[in-house]
């Protein structure tokens, strides 16, 4: 093992334990915190794999600004601070089957498909936040502007669901 | 290093995310798996995208416009749930039973 790959599995480790907290603790504040430990763990993975600026994105954007948008959809629900005992619903067992099942079916498939695959990180990466800059306005542009329409269209439909003084028209029949 | 590590990290996080969006009840924590899966795949883009050495970079790019639109989909998704703790003060999934199709026999037995 060299040392990138002893790196990469304590990392691992870490986002997978911290993932499976999530799905299982009984308190709903401490899962967005393990949330928090786990991204910042697989951001962690990304500089690893020289995925620089993939990265810092994920710290920004999953650590800075979604598990915080979950915690206000915590706080805003008017949910219990303490353990809750209802969190899991009737069907666990049977997830618990779907998910072995998955893990089973992919990490096969994966074993026998990659099994001699290796990834060279000595080689220049174009994971820095020139070269992905360059290739996203050099060849990437259409989606890149897509997505910022895309962005708007959420950012209007969060504002329309959200704001209570403005609704379907009361006069029609809808 | 081989490819397997980064792989076999995602399935295994996909795994974990199916589990919590088939196991949890609370509408947030079903969300908060989602995002588990989604953080699985951008892990499978980056690890394969660094193995084939792409030189446009398909796959780091494709990860920056999953973790866009996984922002795009939190924001929409808590504003709905919200909406549904405003109408029901209720968020659990197993509760919102309007549109099940239940048999009229187990019908009173299977809503909690």
């Amino acid at each position: 093992m060299t040392a990138a790959e002893i790196v990469f599995v304590l990392l691992g480790v870490v986002a997978l334990a911290a993932a499976v907290l999530v799905v299982t603790t009984r308190q709903l504040v401490r899962a967005a915190l393990y949330l928090v430990l786990s991204f910042g763990a697989i951001a962690a993975c990304f500089l690893v794999l020289t995925a620089e600026l993939v990265a810092w994105v994920q710290v920004l954007i999953y650590v800075g600004a979604v598990v915080v948008l979950l915690l206000f959809g915590i706080m805003l629900t008017r949910a219990p601070i303490g353990p809750t005992s209802d969190l899991d619903s009737r069907n666990r067992p049977a997830a618990i089957v779907v998910a072995v099942a998955t893990a089973g079916v992919l990490v096969t498939v994966l074993v026998r498909g990659f099994g001699d695959a290796y990834v060279d990180l000595g080689e220049p990466s174009t994971g820095s936040a020139s070269g992905i800059g360059a290739n996203i306005f050099r060849y990437w542009v259409l989606p890149f502007e897509i997505l910022s329409v895309l962005l708007l269209a959420a950012l209007v439909g969060a504002i329309v669901l959200s704001r209570t003084d403005i609704g379907p028209p009361k006069d029609g029949d809808g | 290093m081989h490819v397997l590590y980064p792989a076999v990290l995602s399935a295994l996080l996909f795994s974990i995310g199916i589990y919590g969006v088939l196991a949890r009840r609370n509408a947030i924590l079903v969300l908060m798996s989602v995002e588990l899966m989604l953080n699985a795949v951008n892990l499978n883009l980056v690890a394969f995208d660094v193995w084939l050495a792409d030189r446009l970079g398909s796959g780091q790019i494709l990860t920056l416009f999953v973790i866009v639109i996984a922002a795009a989909e939190v924001g929409i998704g808590l504003a709905i749930v919200l909406q549904v703790f405003r109408n029901r003060a209720t968020i659990s999934v197993d509760s919102l039973t309007e549109l099940a199709e239940t048999a009229e026999t187990d019908s009173a037995g299977d809503r909690r």
